[in-house]
């Protein structure tokens, strides 16, 4: 099952990249007030179950996939599953 | 009679770039070094102190020193540390350990989000350390940095915590912050005190001629520290 893991820099926490990703946009005349940059994991879990995958997935953003110091993760499951 | 060299094992990491340099200074202040690949489950018997060196393991994929943590040899250091020995993490060695959990914070992408390579100074703030108990407290050292991801990050009440239990060890002096580090921190130490990790390249300083020989009071302090670890069961 396809599942997709959306890490981002936590509220509060400074993201330089961020800032500059911004200040780019506002160089080509684009109309932002804030931007911040995170990282999209597209996992193919050998899991049939959602539940079961979402599990899976958490245990991963905990172990690996973010820091939880400094990034927050949300898990994306196909339809929207459990 | 010259005194015994206690053996100090470097960790080479794929993507491990200052372990030969490490390993070479170490021996000029007096230690036997020994390269340990990472996938070696165990330390040499005889290793007083462990150094995890500079460099990009695993090609610093995800973020720094996320993916190396789960060397084999990690786990062996490890259990190195929980047994009290010392263990100093540079650069990526520090990133290393802060994602292993053997030191507290994360070092993030530096706040000019240049790639910053020069000799900084730093101001020894706790010198009752393994690692700085050849330093005066206060003692300014000139050391080199070179990193993309050196900015020190603590959240407010870890950083209170680690300031008032001095294990803010040392500090960039003078305002010279050169990564954005939260309250200029170069190194910090762990609450047992024996794991310490900076972002700074004591190994690149050992000889005044390469421009400091302040980084080898950082590496003599811990082979002294290594000696008696090592040498300590057999007098």
């Amino acid at each position: 099952m396809r599942v997709t893991v959306l890490v981002r820099p936590k509220a509060g926490i400074l993201d330089r990249q961020g800032q500059a990703v911004e200040s780019s946009l506002k160089h080509l005349g684009f109309k932002v007030s804030g931007a911040r940059v995170g990282r999209v994991i597209d996992l193919d879990v050998n899991e049939s179950d959602s539940a079961a995958a979402r599990a899976a997935a958490a245990r991963m953003c905990e172990q690996l996939l973010a820091n939880a110091l400094i990034e927050s993760y949300e898990i994306e499951l196909p339809d929207g599953g459990a | 009679m010259s005194a015994p060299r206690p053996c100090v094992a470097v960790v080479v990491f794929p993507g491990s770039q200052d372990d030969r340099d490490a390993a070479w200074a170490l021996a000029a202040v007096g230690a036997e070094p020994e390269l340990v690949w990472h996938a070696e489950t165990e330390l040499p018997s005889r290793t007083g102190a462990v150094v995890l060196p500079g460099g990009f393991s695993y090609g610093d994929y995800l973020r720094c020193g996320a993916i190396a943590r789960f060397a084999p040899a990690m786990r062996a250091v490890a259990a190195f540390a929980r047994d009290g020995g010392p263990v100093l993490g540079i650069c990526n060695g520090f990133q290393i350990l802060c994602e292993a959990g053997l030191l507290p914070g994360v070092l993030r992408p530096n706040a000019s989000l240049s790639f910053v390579c020069r000799d900084v100074d730093v101001v020894v703030e706790n010198a009752a350390t393994p690692f700085t108990r050849r330093c005066e407290p206060g003692q300014r050292l000139t050391i080199p940095v070179k990193h993309g991801e050196g900015c020190y990050y603590a959240p407010p009440e870890l950083l209170v915590e680690l300031e008032a239990s001095g294990r803010v060890v040392l500090r960039y002096a003078g305002g010279d912050n050169p990564n954005g580090s939260v309250a200029g921190v170069a190194g910090v130490v762990s609450a047992a005190g024996n794991v310490m990790g900076l972002m700074p390249h004591p190994e690149h300083a050992v000889d005044p001629l390469l421009g400091s020989g302040d980084g080898a009071l950082i590496l003599a302090s811990l082979v002294e520290a290594a000696a008696e670890r090592v040498f300590a069961a057999v007098r």
